[in-house]
């Protein structure tokens, strides 16, 4: 077992996730930045590249922002609750959400239930007005008041902190820097090259073939930064996540016992998938959360996870011994 | 630019920003008030149930009438110190934590019923019980939040300023007393806090 970092409070593990995640959006724009400057000049069409692939990335992830949510929750098979006379078995469920919402001063998001034994949730929708929150059946089963109410606070928190449309920004600004790489690879190997030799513009030949050199090599390698900063941020946001979800619950023995529940159990979730699995409280394809701390996972490992909130149980008199 | 055109715009922007820090003010203000009345609705919550709750039990505790009337009468209480409003809020405060008490102690004898435990109604009205007392917590949690970010706005510079020119007054935080932080283990033969400020009721 890893040893518990020092008691820390939870405003400063917000903020210091708040932080992090926006030096990471910081440097993907520079990466954009750069990108475009290299490529620009040695093609001679400046920013236009840039505006371009922003614009085309943009308009890619605008169906996303308005219909994202109701895709993921169809083809998870999520059925939702009525929230007006629900059947029995889901009354606990919906006054624990009722009591997230209230401790967050959220409105009172749809909520939705997924037939699967894999215990697992996940949050979605562009702003708090047009949320929703989905658990497996299995989740229901597996944990108790205690572990549900850190879950939804965790996924209420995803709400709470427009990690949708953060997630969002980042894809645009990351999607464009693909596209642009992609642009200039067929551009150049696919018909550019000619333009280029003609000299007609910048300065030198000396000049453009450099710049069109670090265009190439930025082309290549800018794209995986990209995506590992996207990665980065995805798991800043979580950790944010969890720590926002303490602020609500004040109990992070509960959400942790609910990481390890998650953790332990050895079903795999079916209808996750790549494309999905930013989403869930914990990663659901089981080979990712496995590998011990890796830059291309979209969440902090569990045992870290755990471990930052062992440190914060001191502050809310908890024995973080009963996370098991 | 003539001087004059400089002071109108500097008049313009100290305007400008005199109205974003007086809205947001009022924002916050707005804010706290509603997460106030919040706690009421939620405690109203409660006191309703509470009948529901004493009518399925009834039938099966029959031994146990006192202690059923003592939940009643501490209910009562409940209500009307909380009809005296934001005033009164102290004793309310103070009567719904004997009331919390007393319904405790009727759980743990539902305890000794098994008909009882095992009743379908008896169970969703504990989960309803349980999920009101989170919900009056979680209110007042959320309105000492929304009471903190006002105050921090009042206190900083430069709103404080705006705050003082408009009579921004800080809100106080939902407290609960010491001696009523550890809710009493409540030995139903006492008598529930009358209208007056009572000393803590005895263990």
């Amino acid at each position: 077992m890893t040893a518990s970092p020092a008691p820390t409070t939870f405003f400063r593990e917000i903020a210091r996730n708040r932080r992090n995640s926006w030096i990471l959006i910081f440097v993907v724009a520079i990466v954009l930045a750069a990108l475009g400057g290299a490529i620009g000049g040695a093609t001679g069409y400046g920013w236009g590249g840039v505006v371009l692939a922003l614009v085309v990335a943009f308009f890619m992830s605008i169906g996303s922002y308005f219909a994202g949510d109701q895709l993921v929750l169809i083809s998870s098979g999520a059925k939702e609750i009525p929230q007006q006379q629900p059947p029995d078995q889901y009354r606990q469920l919906l006054n624990v959400v009722t009591e997230m919402s209230l401790a967050s001063g959220l409105p009172m998001p749809k909520v939705y239930v997924i037939n699967d034994t894999a215990p697992n949730a996940f949050a979605t929708g562009r702003d708090p007005k047009h949320a929703s929150v989905a658990v497996t059946s299995g989740l229901l089963e597996k944990m108790d008041r205690e572990q549900l109410q850190g879950v939804i606070g965790h996924e209420l928190s995803h709400v709470g902190n427009y990690d949708i449309r953060f997630s969002l920004l980042v894809g645009v600004l990351v999607g464009s820097i693909a596209l642009l790489a992609d642009w200039f690879l067929r551009f150049t190997f696919w018909g550019g090259g000619r333009r280029d030799s003609d000299n007609d513009r910048g300065g030198g030949g000396g000049a453009a073939a450099i710049l069109f050199i670090v265009a190439l090599v930025l082309a290549v390698i800018a794209p995986l930064i990209g995506r590992m900063v996207q990665l980065a941020v995805s798991r800043s946001r979580e950790s944010l996540a969890d720590v926002s979800a303490v602020e609500l619950t004040r109990n992070p023995v509960g959400l942790a016992r609910a990481l390890r529940t998650i953790a332990d159990d050895p079903e795999v979730l079916e209808v996750a998938n790549r494309a999905t699995q930013h989403l869930y409280i914990v990663n659901p394809i089981k080979s990712f959360e496995t590998r011990s701390k890796s830059m291309w996972d979209t969440h902090p490992p569990i045992s870290e996870r755990i471990a930052v909130l062992r440190g914060l149980a001191g502050q809310f008199g908890q024995d973080p011994g009963h996370i098991g | 630019m003539e001087p004059i055109w400089i002071v109108l715009i500097i008049l313009v922007v100290i305007a400008a920003g005199v109205v974003f820090i007086y809205n947001g003010l009022v924002q916050r203000r707005n804010v706290v008030d509603e997460a106030w009345n919040q706690i009421s609705v939620q405690l109203k919550r409660r006191h309703d149930l509470i009948p529901n709750l004493v009518n399925a039990v009834k039938g099966y505790m029959d031994f146990e009438q006192e202690t059923l009337t003592k939940v009643i009468e501490a209910r009562g209480a409940a209500v009307s110190a909380q009809s005296a409003g934001p005033a009164g809020a102290a004793q309310s405060a103070q009567a719904e934590n004997f009331l919390t008490g007393a319904l405790r102690q009727l759980f743990a004898l539902v305890e000794n019923y098994p008909d009882l435990k095992a009743n379908q109604n008896v169970l969703q009205l504990q989960e309803e019980l349980t999920t009101t007392e989170n919900q009056i917590g979680f209110a007042r949690q959320h309105y000492n939040s929304t009471v903190r970010d006002f105050n921090t706005s009042i206190q900083t510079f430069p709103s404080v300023l705006i705050a003082g020119m408009f009579g921004f007054k800080e809100r106080d935080y939902f407290q609960i007393e010491e001696a009523d932080a550890v809710v009493p283990t409540v030995n139903l033969r006492d008598e529930p806090p009358q209208a007056a400020p009572p000393a803590a009721p005895s263990a």
